[in-house]
């Protein structure tokens, strides 16, 4: 007996709500990746990533109106088309504002930090007046409610194996795009040495861009799985912002594998502990520990082992 | 191949290289020698665009580069072994030679360049910050032979290496400029290098040219009292 549950009620308990928090895992993974890759790249904190989140929730959700408005016989598939036009929007802002505003400020850390922060405040008054204040929520198409039954304690629900496959798929293509592709090893090169990346013929600037840009987008489709377990409102991505920098520092910067390890430690222990205590609570308690690793490892779960 | 005219370059107030002019034949190995702190690297920098330069025109072959960023240079066929070498020291060596494709649109490194350096297609899985020093080195020159130069600047390939290996380096640097038809701007401190290898030095004392001497009229003494403190 654990508490006032058996051991096999506290089992499914357990099981059901790490499925439960397989969607925020899948946000947190896909924000963290943006928002790694950005750092790793430039430099540059984005405090601005949630907003570039909730631009590809509300692109879903405008979306998912058009299509039941205009083409409802489209209906079931329309969140496919959802996640593809979240990533444009924000791949297209981010390298309007990585053209704009970042790349004036490269080498100067503490102006990016502010910039971005004015950045996402200037996107969730833009988000009011275009959207309104008051939040909007997404249909989901018939298939992809519901849930599928494991014994009789345990449910799984369709929607969250639909956005955690998807997100594997993208983190396997950005693993592919950064370690095996060509355009990858010039990121790299760059990251690693920015002047001398110029120097093997590298066109730096544009390999910013286009990073930042995938940064932004990888936020908007994470803002398409978003919609899912929140409702979307002008300031909701600023719930966000700490998690993700939480799952970044933890996973150890610059590893791929640290970032999914760390996402799904910090959104399993967040979703099972919500279960039993309140949620902010599992905040404190999720924190604590995670600080607790950090100061007996502070380069994160996992790093790389070389010389430099 | 490679013509510089009347080349100023500034770190801020205090001028480093004042009016520097020489060019370098199609096919030739230019030695640019000159003790520390003389403004060798600063030269090599302000030709690759990572120092600006105040004034002055360079030119490879006809077109002017002087205003154009590193990566432009390197398409219109320069390449740079920096001081140091600066290798992508996470990336494999493979990785390392492939990034200076870039400009050339290739997808595999030219065997030629595995032939000059047989060491780095054993080792080409490895990691380039595991290599030693000279296998590093060598690693710095077949990335930027990679992109197929015109022209090659080299500065101070043979700091940190032993007597040995430097004198192999300059035979293997004189048969790529016999097979490829390159021209290659070294700037050295190690006079005898320089004499295996260079048909041409230049001395140069306080960022301006103050010997000149080609192989064959080299006057050895009075280049190592340029050298000597
Ligand atoms: N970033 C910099 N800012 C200011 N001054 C600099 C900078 N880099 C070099 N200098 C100065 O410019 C002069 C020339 O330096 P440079 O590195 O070109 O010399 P070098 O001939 O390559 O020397 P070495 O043989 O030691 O490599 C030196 O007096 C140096 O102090
Ligand atoms: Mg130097």
């Amino acid at each position: 007996m654990i508490g006032d549950y058996s051991y096999s009620e506290f089992f499914s308990i357990l099981a059901m709500q790490g499925f439960a928090g397989l969607i925020l895992f899948s946000v947190f993974v896909l924000m963290a990746l943006g928002l790694a890759i950005i750092f790793g790249q430039m430099g540059v904190i984005n405090m601005a990533h949630g907003e570039f989140m909730i631009l590809g929730a509300y692109v879903t959700y405008l979306c998912s109106v058009v299509v039941t408005d205009y083409v409802p016989f489209l209906f079931p598939v329309y969140f496919f088309v959802a996640m593809a036009l979240a990533f444009a929007a924000s791949f297209g802002l981010g390298v309007l504002v990585e053209w704009a505003l970042i790349r004036h400020l490269y080498r100067r850390p503490l102006d990016t930090l502010l910039a971005t922060w004015g950045l996402s405040l200037a996107l969730q008054q833009l988000y009011r007046s275009v959207f309104g204040a008051r939040e909007v929520g997404v249909t989901l198409p018939d298939w992809m409610m519901g849930s599928i039954s494991l014994g009789d304690a345990i449910e799984i629900p369709i929607n969250g194996l639909f956005v955690m496959g998807l997100t594997m798929i993208i983190a396997a293509a950005v693993y592919f795009i950064m370690f095996r592709s060509s355009w990858g090893k010039r990121v790299r090169a760059v990251v690693q040495n920015r002047v001398m990346a110029g120097a093997v013929g590298i066109n730096t600037k544009q390999v910013d861009r286009m990073t930042f840009g995938l940064g932004c987008g990888i936020a908007g489709i994470a803002g398409s799985a978003f919609t899912m377990i929140g409702s979307t409102g002008p300031t909701a991505g600023q719930l966000y912002i700490v998690d993700t920098f939480l799952v970044v520092v933890f996973g150890g910067a610059g590893s791929l594998i640290g970032t999914i390890a760390s996402a799904f430690t910090i959104s399993q222990a967040q979703s099972t502990l919500e279960f039993f205590l309140s949620g902010s609570m599992a905040k404190v308690l999720t924190l604590l520990t995670v600080v607790g690793i950090l100061m007996l490892r502070p380069q994160g779960l996992f790093s790389l082992n070389i010389r430099r | 191949m490679l013509a510089v005219e009347n080349l100023k370059v500034s770190y801020g107030q205090s001028e480093v290289i004042h009016g520097l002019s020489f060019a370098v034949k199609p096919a030739e190995i230019v030695a640019i020698m000159g003790r520390n702190g003389m403004g060798k690297t600063t030269l090599m920098k302000s030709l690759m665009g990572i120092v600006p330069s105040s004034s002055g025109v360079i030119r490879i072959g006809d077109t002017p580069v002087q205003t154009l960023e590193s990566f432009e240079r390197v398409e219109r066929g320069l390449a740079y072994v920096p001081q140091g070498r600066m290798i992508f020291s996470t990336m494999t060596v493979k990785e390392n030679i492939e990034t200076g494709l870039t400009v050339t649109g290739e997808t595999e490194v030219p065997p030629q360049i595995y032939e000059l350096f047989p060491v780095l297609l054993d080792m080409k899985g490895r990691r380039g910050g595991n290599l030693s020093g000279g296998q590093q080195q060598q690693l710095a020159i077949a990335r930027a032979l990679a992109s197929r130069p015109k022209v090659l600047l080299l500065d101070e390939p043979t700091e940190g290496i032993q007597p040995s290996i430097i004198k192999e380096m300059a035979r293997t640097l004189r048969r790529i400029r016999d097979d490829i038809g390159l021209s290659i701007v070294v700037s050295e401190q190690v006079l005898s290098f320089a004499l295996d290898m260079a048909d041409r030095v230049l001395v140069i004392e306080r960022g301006e040219i103050a010997h000149e001497a080609t192989r064959a009229g080299i006057d050895e003494a009075k280049v190592a009292s340029f050298l000597s403190v």
